[in-house]
Order: C-alpha cells, then structure tokens, then sequence
C-alpha cells in the first residue's frame, strides 16, 4: 500500500500554531496594506475602456506601438504582449468624448503602419457604468458567499466552527487579494470566479476537518481539544495532501495548458489552494479552539443530526 | 449481507449514466456546413421554397446533404466551406431579395438522435467568435414619449368634456395643467381621476396658480418600463434575423438591459448600424398657408412646426401626424420609372384605412414624409448615459394624386438610404432608443485556439491524475478512474440536455477543475478504508464502514461548494455564470458517481464474499 503520509501517532500541528496565526495575521494586515497603498490593478471589466488585442506577423515592437498609437492621437494606451511575442494587447482608457470605433480605427490605422499583416483578434469595450455595476456586484457575491456559509456552518456544526471557517475564507480572498495587488496583477471577472473557487475549495479543506473534530469529540472522549484537533488533522492529512495534489495538477495544467484568457483565473487559484490548504488547519481550527470549542458543544446538535444522517446510510 | 447492493440500485446507476453518455454523444459528430434562408416579413419559407431550392443545387452540382425545415427557416447541409459558399450565391440569386440567406453551421447530429432530443452542447462567443452586445433601454425616452400620449389625451378629453384649461405642458415635474379657478380644476382632477387611473394626481395650487400635477403611478411606470423592454427585445430580435445571423442571442438582462450576441459576425459596424438605429417615419401634412420666411424667424403657426428637409431648405408641415410608422407592415426598397430608388410601403388593416380616410379628404395637397432618427452623439450626460440626439428630416414632399390605400411608395431617398429604410421599417421602430454599453468581438481563430488550449488543459491535467490515482489506490483507483471518466461524460450530457446551458472559457475550466476537485470524494472515501483496515476492522466492515464515514463529510463539503457556485451563478454575467453552471453540474455529478457509482462496483466486485485482502 503506498502512501504519502507515514506517521505513527499523532503529529502535533497547533505546537507551532501560535507563531503561525502570528505569520498568518502579518499576511492578512500586509495585504490590507498593499491593498491601501497600491490598490488593484482592475481589470477592463471593472474599469471600462476598450481593449484589442493583436496577432502580429512578426515579433512585435512595442515601442514603435506605442509611437505610432501616440501620433495616432490614442492618448494614454496600454500596449504589453499577451502569450507570445506576436500577441499584444492594447488597452484603452475611457475617454468622455469617446467613441469606441474610432478608437479602434485609430488602433488599427497605426498597428498598419508596422505590419499590414496584423490580424485584429479581439475587441472589447465596456461602458464605465457596466464597470462600476459590476465591481459593486463581484464584492457583493463575495459578501453573500461568506454570510451564506457562516450560516451553513452554523447550523451544521456550531457558531464557533462557523466563524472559524469565515475567517479562514476571509484570510484567504485578503491575501489572494494582496498578491494580486502586489505583483500588480490584472484582476478581471475571471479572477473573481478564480476567487470564489478559491473559497469554495478553502471551505470544502475546513470542512473535512471539521467533520472529522466533531467525530472524534464524540468518539475518542478526550477532554482537550488540542488534542482532539491534533489527531483530527492528522487523520485527514493524507487526504488533504493528496487531494490538494491532484486538484494542483488541474490548475498548473491550466495556467500552463489553458490560454492565456484564463491566466488570471488559474493564478487565483493556484496561490488559492496554498492558502486554502494551510488556513483550514492554521486559521480555522485554530481560532475555533481559541473560540473554547469543546465537546459539549458538540453534543446536542449531534444526537439530532448525526442520528438522523446514519438512518438513511444504512443499507 | 453486508456491501450488496439491490438489483434495482445498480440499474439505477447504469440507467443514469447511460443517459447521461447518451446524450453527450451528439458532441462527437461535429459540424456540417450549412446555408440558411429566413424570410423577411410578407414572405414564407415554405415547402415550396425548399423544392425550389433544392432543384437550384441540383441545376448547378451541389450535393444537398439534408435540407430541414423548421420554425420557418430552411436549413440546407452541403458538404464543404467551398460548396457552402456556392450554395449561398445560388440560393439568393434564386430567391431574390424577400429572404435573407446565410451561411450557418449546423450540428452534425445524426437524425435518429437529434428525434431523441440529442444536440451538441452549445458553444459561447469565446469559443466560436462573434460579437457580443449589451444595450441599455433609455428609459427616460419611453416615458416621455408615453406623457407626451398623455398630454394629448388630456387635451382631447377635456375639450370634450368642455372644461376650461388655460395650459397644458410637460414639465419637469410631471405633467402640469393650469386652471382659471380652483372649480375647474376640483371637476377637472374628479373628471380625469376617472378616466385614468394609471396616473397619480396632485393638486399643486401656488397663490393664484391652479395647477393640476399628473405623474405615471410606480405601477404604471413599471409596466412602460417593461413594455419598452419587451418591445425592444422583439424589434432587436426582427433586425437580428435581417442580419442573417445564425443562432444569434437576443436576452434580457436586468430591467433595462439586452443582450445580443451574434456568432461569426464580423462587420461590426454593420451590425451596429442597425442593432441601434432608431428610426421610424411619419406623414404629416404640409401647412400651405404658412409663411416659410417668417416661420425661421420665429414665427411659426400654432400647430404647426419647421422642418428641414434633407435635400436642404426649410418645410412647415402640420404638428398634426396622419399615421405613423407603427402601421407599416412591409416595406420593400426598390426603383421607379425613371430607376430612382423608392420605398414601397405596405400598412396594416387599421393604418390602411386611417390613410385612406385622410389622403381622401386631402387630394392635390402636398404631404410629407419625415424621417426621425436617434444617434448617438458621442456626447455624455451627467450620469454617464450617452445623449443621444433626435434628427427629424423631411424626406420628401408629394402631392397626393389620389386616395392611397394600404400600398403606397415613398420617393426621394438615395439608394443605399432606401435600402436601410426598407430595412428598418420592416424590423419594426424601437419603443425607446437604445445604445451599446458593452461590446465584445473575438475572432473566430481566438475562438478556436481557446477550445484547443481547454482540451489540451484537461487532457493534460486528466492523464496525471487518472495516473497518480492508479498508481496510488490500484484496483480502488482503476474503480476511481471509471467514476472520474463518467463524470465528465455525465457532465458533458447534461450540458448538452440542459437548453440554456453554454459552454465557455471558463467552463472549461471548470470542467477541468472538476476532475481534480471529484477526486476529493472517493480519496476520502479511500483514505476511510484504510484508516479501517488499518484499525484492524474485516475488508466488509472497512468498506462499509468507510463509504458511511465519508457520506457525511463528502455531502457538507459539496453542498458549501455548490452555494458559491449558486451565488456566482446569481451576479456572474456571460462567461463566468458558464463557469458557474459546470461548476455546478460537475458537483452533482461527482458526488452522485463517487458515492454511489464506485459502490455499485466495489459491492459488485468484493461485496459479500470472504475477501483477504482489498486492492487499495
């Protein structure tokens, strides 16, 4: 039987949890800092204007781009290569007087210039008022996800779970967040999705955790929780390493394999199931216990509940 | 007996992923190349038409693969891009200008199963290129067109029933009736509260000031609101099918909002052009007695307005409209005598005869056309909505020579303008102008290497887990591998079932990112046996013991999983809701295909029989 994770005993993980939570808050507080200081990168979605993007014939110069885009009169372009070195994406601000088309006419007519071969691949323009709806409404799924799940949790396992899984959530969207924000990463409508994976699969992590210290509250009837927690973890870790593995090797495959409109989508969750994986243990469980989780908040909830589950298991 | 399954649960499992399979196989034929004839309004696709035209590909060598009829529209298979194109060009020369012919690509979903209900998954504009649009309603626009309806209303109403108002106007506060004295107006407000109640009335006497307010009802606002947005709908969805597109998309979004996507369109421009133009005509009288000099200096008639004419110089028509374009039913570009470009108009019953009865009254007086159009102007309001501009232009002036009936032609215009007016009469006026406040175009090579990049994405990703869980659980992970496989099959019919369901970039992505989040339930499941097995428990037991154990954990997990998906499915647009849905769909399925799909297996294989040792 081959496996990943070969321990006798209990490995105790909340030994180093202090000094952990410690690095954990640091991240959180940097982030907010990053947050503060450089703000996000929004991307066309939120922002408005209107992006192209080109396939060049040949490697694209990007100076002589934005020379002729300047004497084109399209002030304040954005012109980076996007995959290769024959794709560059142009982004356009929101002008007030603006008109989409002639922007785009103007793009096109100074791109021409350079390379009479170039293919125009995509177009888009989004009105700022679209933008702006949308930030409102991609910080408000946010929102809605997380008071959804403090709800579920509370009623399936108890308040201080639940607030234990949020903050977990919570730490995870900051510092994903504060990455994003820190390398100045484009964060556009497939980040937020990215994001709210991320905190989907972050929640799927404490939940197996949670499952298995409400189980053995009741099973192993020992009095500290530290231990309880210590040995829940351990027993889910082979899961959780292998689990975090392959759902890893999906996403590389996409970052690596998946385009690059699907770039942003995949760094989100890439750096999300990092986090994810090391707040359910660090964070979630952690603070439950700080919480004074013990077993006779387990107890009531779970005659109900549990009793009521195994009935219909029974073949 | 421990770990048997009953006959009827392991049917229940093939019959559920066989349907599943099933209908994801229409996915495996790909597509044909296809040319599709629509008729414009006043013509029919009929069987008729489909002989017609099945004898012109015939007459010219064409293989005809299939030809269909259906909801009105012809669809004609032929065998390659290079037939499809001769088609095309034989087929509307045939047909001529009363049918709208396009290239398509149709499914190549065998018969038998198309009867069944088996269609391909539908694929998204990021996928197959095209161009995406949202439009925005004016809002504002439709209810001051439907006061300005009221105004008149009042004014007739209350001349019938002979009380005296000294003014009627739409103001900025609603519409605003001025009374001589408080009596009046007490039996003007009793009077009109009687006969409108969609409209609120409030009496804003100030000193000697009797004014009447009357203000739509929130009830009544709604309703013009939705109104506009469902006619809008209707007209943007006749302009669509003059572009010839096939499968194009006319949605709404919100209460104010349109989706319209049209795939493989390229030509912008064009379909902007008419997607947005807001145009409708009207026929006015032409008021002879007014002094066209003093009227541009300010001194029009009462009743009347100046106007431009388009071929330049200045025209008093009549305030008064005799019909307006929301009768005309038909309208066909087409050349006079002299090859001078007209319009030949066709009205309904009821504009028929409203214009028969006026143009009769009116015999050797001169009538005209007028032309309004909204543009966009480039400009912004405060808001951040685009102004838009109202451009009225007489388009020609004729004397009526006689009574004109429900057919009639309009002259004047240049050619390619009678063109688009033909168009644009006959897709129907916009209730309110709209304009775009999204647009997106992906070309059709993105389209392709963005499948081509998600194929290469999950088949990698596929291959290493499929590996790793072989390599890892043995005879447990081949089991996993053939839950893992069915899954996405299953996700892959479901998808194709589900009607509204698109799949896009980043569904794809997430049904790449299933197959590493569905390995979660049957690694838990796993790692449970082994924690039993180890604890010392018989094979049976484990088994048992460890599917139960699992249940739970593997349904909370899911089940918050689901509510981000849910939630995300709610604000997402486009795209990312296509995320959302797979996302969603993937979860049902690998929890149904890891809980009870690998069971149905292992009892089948180990299930009450004295078993050593378990392969995991």
């Amino acid at each position: 039987m081959l496996q990943v994770l070969n321990v006798k005993g209990t490995v105790n993980f909340l030994r180093h949890a202090l000094p952990i939570s410690i690095l954990s808050a640091v991240l959180v507080l940097g982030s907010i800092v990053t947050l503060a200081t450089k703000g996000i990168n929004w991307g066309l979605d939120f922002t408005g204007g209107t992006v192209v993007e080109l396939e060049f014939s040949k490697p694209a110069d990007l100076n002589a781009i934005r020379t002729n885009l300047s004497s084109e009169s399209v002030a304040g372009a954005l012109v980076q290569n996007f995959g290769s070195s024959r794709d560059v994406l142009i982004r356009l601000p929101v002008k007030d007087d603006f008109k989409s088309e002639d922007q785009v006419n103007d793009v096109m007519a100074a791109v021409t210039q350079l390379d009479s071969a170039v293919i125009q691949k995509r177009v888009e323009f989004v009105g700022p008022q679209v933008g702006k709806e949308l930030a409102e409404q991609g910080g408000l799924a946010v929102l809605v996800a997380l008071i959804c799940i403090l709800i579920y949790v509370s009623f399936r396992f108890e308040w201080r779970l639940a607030l234990g899984s949020v903050a977990a959530l919570a730490h995870d969207v900051i510092v994903t967040l504060g990455v994003f924000s820190l390398l100045q990463l484009e964060f556009d409508l497939t980040v937020l999705a990215g994001l709210l994976t991320v905190v989907g699969y972050s929640l799927n992590d404490t939940i197996v955790v949670f499952d298995r210290i409400r189980e053995n509250f009741l099973k192993l009837r020992k009095s500290l929780p530290e231990e309880v927690v210590n040995i829940s973890i351990t027993q889910t870790m082979s899961r959780t390493i292998i689990t975090t593995g392959t759902t890893l090797v999906v996403v590389v495959a996409l970052f690596l394999k998946g385009g690059t409109m699907i770039h942003g989508f995949a760094t989100a969750l890439l750096m999300g199931i990092f986090v994810g994986t090391f707040s359910s243990i660090y964070v979630a469980s952690f603070l439950a216990i700080k919480l004074g989780i013990n077993r006779e908040h387990m107890m009531p909830v779970e005659i109900e509940k549990e009793g009521a589950d195994q009935d219909t298991l029974m073949p | 007996m421990l770990n048997k399954y009953p006959m009827w649960k392991n049917l229940m499992v093939i019959i559920i992923i066989s349907i599943g399979a099933f209908y994801a196989i229409p996915n495996l034929f790909g597509e044909d190349h296809a040319v599709q004839v629509v008729a414009t309004r006043g013509a029919e696709v009929s069987a008729s038409t489909m002989s017609t035209v099945n004898e012109v590909l015939k007459s010219k060598g064409i293989a005809v693969k299939r030809s269909e009829l259906e909801n009105g529209q012809l669809l004609v298979r032929v065998n390659n891009g290079e037939e499809q194109l001769l088609a095309k060009e034989a087929i509307s020369d045939a047909l001529g200008d009363k049918y709208t012919v396009a290239l398509n690509l149709a499914p190549a979903t065998p018969e038998w199963l198309e009867a069944m209900g088996g269609s391909p998954m539908k694929l998204g504009l990021d996928l197959r290129g095209g161009v995406h649009f949202l439009m925005e309603v004016d809002m504002g626009e439709a209810i001051r067109k439907m006061t300005e309806a009221k105004v008149a209303d009042f004014r007739t109403d209350l001349r019938a029933e002979k009380i005296r108002y000294a003014g009627i106007r739409n103001g900025a506060k609603g519409i605003e009736i001025k009374f001589r004295d408080a009596e009046t107006l007490t039996k003007a407000e009793n009077f009109l509260k009687s006969r409108s109640n969609d409209m609120v009335f409030q009496d804003k006497t100030v000193g000697d000031d009797y004014v009447l307010v009357a203000n739509p009802s929130e009830a009544y606002l709604k309703q013009i609101k939705e109104e506009a947005l469902q006619q809008n709908i209707t007209t943007l969805r006749n302009r669509v099918n003059e572009l010839g597109v096939a499968e194009p998309v006319v949605q709404r979004q919100g209460a104010e909002r349109i989706i319209v996507e049209l795939p493989g369109v390229q030509d912008t421009a064009r379909a902007k052009e008419i997607l947005s133009a807001t145009a409708s005509i009207e026929f006015h009288m032409v008021d002879e007695k007014a002094d066209v000099q003093a009227a541009m200096s300010g001194r029009v008639p009462a009743g009347s307005e100046l106007y431009q004419r388009r071929t330049g110089g200045p025209v008093v028509l009549k305030k008064a409209v005799m019909l307006t374009g929301d009768h005309i039913q038909g309208a066909q570009p087409s050349f006079d005598e002299y090859s001078r470009p007209q319009v030949a108009i066709n009205l309904d019953a009821k504009g028929g005869s409203i214009f028969s009865n006026v143009t009769k009254d009116n015999i050797g007086k001169p009538m005209a056309t007028l032309f309004i159009e909204y543009k966009d102007t480039g400009e912004k309001n405060a808001d951040g909505s685009v102004k838009m501009k109202k451009i009225e232009e007489v388009i020609s002036v004729a004397t009526i020579q006689a009574r004109l009936g429900r057919n009639f032609v309009i002259t004047g215009l240049e050619h390619a303008e009678a063109q688009n007016l033909a168009l644009l009469l006959r897709a129907g006026a916009l209730i309110a102008p709209v304009y775009i406040v999204e647009e997106r175009t992906i070309g059709p090579s993105l389209g392709k290497e963005n499948i081509d990049n998600g194929m290469q994405a999950m088949i990698w990703g596929m291959a290493v887990v499929l590996i790793f869980m072989l390599v890892y659980y043995r005879g447990f992970g081949l089991i996993a591998n053939l839950a893992l496989t069915a899954n996405l099959v299953m996700v892959v019919g479901v998808m194709s079932m589900i009607p509204g369901a698109v799949l896009t970039l980043p569904g794809i992505a997430g049904m790449v990112l299933t197959v590493g989040m569905a390995v979660d339930g049957n690694v838990l499941i796993y790692e449970r046996i082994r924690e039993e097995l180890r604890n010392g428990r018989s094979v049976q037991q484990a088994i048992h013991e460890g599917y139960g154990n699992a249940f739970s954990t593997i349904a909370d997990a899911n089940i918050t999983t689901f509510m981000t998906a849910l939630i995300l499915f709610a604000v997402g647009t486009g795209a990312v809701k296509g995320f959302a849905v797979t996302l969603m769909i993937g979860i049902a399925t690998s929890m149904f295909t890891c809980i009870v799909g690998t069971r149905s297996i292992v009892n089948a294989i180990w299930g009450g029989k004295r078993v050593k040792k378990l392969s995991i």
